[in-house]
């Protein structure tokens, strides 16, 4: 099962795996989230990452960025592991939404979505003319265009949010880890937001990485599902292969049935 | 990203950088004028004049505008270490060891530079007491190291009421104005001028990383900054620059809580933009403040903190009042 459908016809004059883990598991205390987990996502490919809470998705996310530590196995972020790359350089390449940020100190708008472009500065350098397109542009892609202005502090939840997802857009990491995308987002700008990332990991050949609750979000946008059944278990495969009724009623301990409805399929708990 | 405003602010503050050095000069209890001290400036005279000027006026404004800047600036990292907004230089603890140390050096008869190393010994113990406490192998949480601040603090603030209820009265009175912050005994040497400097450029090279830090832990750590690193220096640099202004003029309050707060509130939310505002206006806003505390009862003086709360509180929700009807428009 923790084998990896995807890469059959690899060659090798391709450009290494946006990301690659062999052998990797996590431990949280004395609890096993996953035991040898042998992850690939080429360049291009979206997978996702379900399961029950406190299976261990988010803590899979934090090992990727390498802000805690794994156990055991190698990780490779581009063809290079994750160890030898510094804080900053990391930075430049993989960008990470968190399930939570903080907001408790004042800034604009415009001021926010420009901290993604931090990692791309050197120390005594401001912001350039391209940097503010850079977050412009992110600002657009979220509809925030017109509260590039306003103090953080004020704003909704779901602006809050979408304002993180432009900081990440602008950040332009060549993988992208998103924990709980949708959160607090209508369901027009769930939609809207992952479809210009993953416009940007098809075409440019990146990666995006998004751990979820929301089956239908995953089903609709990722290539891959990884599918946390806890207890260091798990299943790993193509999307339609993985997400079956049978495998998610399994995992999430309750009855989940899947209906198609012109070529799409929705899945509801029974 | 620094716009016209910033460098409106900053050229503003500059000049009541310059307005607050001469009404320093020229207030206290013999009068000089704005006239005589220009006049003085350029072509110094020998006599009264010269002498109250030079020998008093100039050390002690200096002195007030190093104190000023050393606690606002000590304001501006503490918020973004502990990422609370009611965060303070004192709030960790530094000013209670600093005056437990001063107010025994006083119950020990001991006055000037005695008093004044004591404190900075002090204040030194107080900072390592609550990094030896706070600090946990892997990380620092904001939470625990303000927990610890908070109580070794409450602990500093025992033992202050218990040096003051023993001691005789004449000790009491130099212990209370010690405490209130007072810069009549104040010179500032050029070591406190250099850990100004010192702080304030460390601060501009962290500047943007402390944008990013402002935004959490997390954030930061995913947008490059190496969050551990980077606390350590932000928990000693502003130890230290609080440090020094104790040692110089005992607790003034208020400066280091409100002046960053005040120019966050007037657009400088960016600590490449908020660190040199806040150095600028809380030096103008301590000068300003003690010519008022020497003039306004004068021949007698007032403890500066007490001015700086009666001048800065209505200042400051005034500001917090139009900012906030601004955001609701």
């Amino acid at each position: 099962m923790a084998g990896n459908s995807m890469n059959n016809s690899k060659d090798d004059t391709r450009k290494p795996p946006v990301l690659q883990t062999r052998a990797l598991s996590i431990t949280m205390g004395a609890r096993e989230l996953f035991r040898d987990l042998n992850l690939t996502i080429e360049a291009g490919q979206c997978l996702g990452v379900l399961g029950q809470n406190g299976t261990g998705k988010t803590s899979l996310l934090h090992t990727l960025i390498n802000l805690r530590p794994s156990d055991s196995g190698a990780i490779m972020i581009l063809g290079r592991e994750l160890n030898a790359w510094s804080r900053r350089e990391l930075a430049t390449r993989l960008g990470i939404l968190f399930q939570s940020g903080n907001d408790d100190m004042p800034a604009t708008v415009m001021e926010t979505a420009l901290l993604g472009r931090h990692p791309h500065l050197a120390r005594w350098r401001w912001e350039n003319a391209e940097d503010v397109a850079q977050a412009h542009a992110a600002l657009t892609a979220m509809q925030l265009d017109g509260l590039v202005e306003r103090d953080i502090t004020t704003l909704s939840g779901g602006e809050r949010q979408r304002v993180a997802i432009a900081t990440l857009l602008a950040q332009r990491p060549q993988l992208y880890l998103l924990d709980e995308p949708g959160n607090h987002l209508d369901i027009a700008f769930q939609i809207r937001s992952l479809d210009v990332i993953r416009q940007r990991v098809v075409t440019e050949g990146l990666g995006l990485c998004m751990a979820t609750h929301d089956i239908n979000l995953a089903a609709r946008f990722c290539d891959q599902i990884l599918l946390l059944t806890g207890d260091g278990e798990f299943l790993l495969g193509a999307t339609h292969v993985i997400l079956t009724p049978e495998n998610l009623s399994r995992a999430y301990g309750c009855d989940i049935r899947q209906v198609t409805y012109e070529g799409g399929s929705v899945f509801f708990p029974g | 990203m620094i716009t016209r405003h910033h460098y409106i602010l900053l050229a503003l503050l500059l000049v009541l950088t310059a307005f607050s050095f001469l009404v320093s000069f020229s207030s206290g209890s013999i009068d000089l004028g704005l006239g005589a001290v220009l006049q003085q400036l350029l072509s110094p005279e020998a006599g009264l004049q010269q002498q109250v000027l030079f020998e008093l006026r100039i050390p002690r404004s200096v002195a007030a505008f190093i104190t000023g800047g050393l606690l606002a600036l000590s304001g501006v990292i503490m918020q973004v270490l502990l990422r609370n907004p009611l965060a303070d230089p004192y709030i960790l603890g530094i000013s209670g060891g600093a005056a437990v140390a001063a107010l025994a050096a006083i119950l020990f008869g001991l006055s000037g530079a005695w008093v004044s190393n004591a404190a900075f010994g002090g204040a030194m113990l107080s900072i390592l007491i609550v990094f030896g406490l706070a600090r946990s192998r892997y990380q620092w949480s904001a939470t625990r190291l303000l927990l610890t601040g908070v109580v070794v603090s409450a602990g500093w603030g025992a033992m202050i009421n218990i040096l003051l209820t023993t001691s005789s009265n004449n000790s009491v009175y130099s212990m209370l104005f010690w405490l209130m912050g007072d810069l009549s005994q104040s010179r500032a040497g050029p070591l406190s001028a250099l850990i100004l400097l010192a702080g304030f450029v460390l601060m501009m090279l962290q500047a943007r990383s402390l944008n990013v830090l402002a935004r959490g832990d997390l954030q930061a750590a995913g947008l490059g900054v190496d969050v551990a690193r980077l606390k350590l220096i932000l928990y000693f640099t502003t130890s230290m620059l609080t440090a020094c202004a104790v040692t110089i003029a005992g607790s003034i309050g208020f400066v280091g809580l409100v002046i960053p707060h005040m120019l966050r509130l007037l657009g400088a939310r960016d600590h490449r933009v908020l660190i040199p505002a806040s150095v600028l206006l809380g030096g103008s806003f301590l000068m300003i403040a003690d010519s008022f505390a020497r003039s306004i009862v004068a021949p007698l003086q007032l403890p500066v903190g007490v001015v700086t709360a009666v001048i800065g509180v209505p200042t400051f929700l005034l500001i917090l009042r139009r900012s906030q009807q601004r955001s609701a428009e």
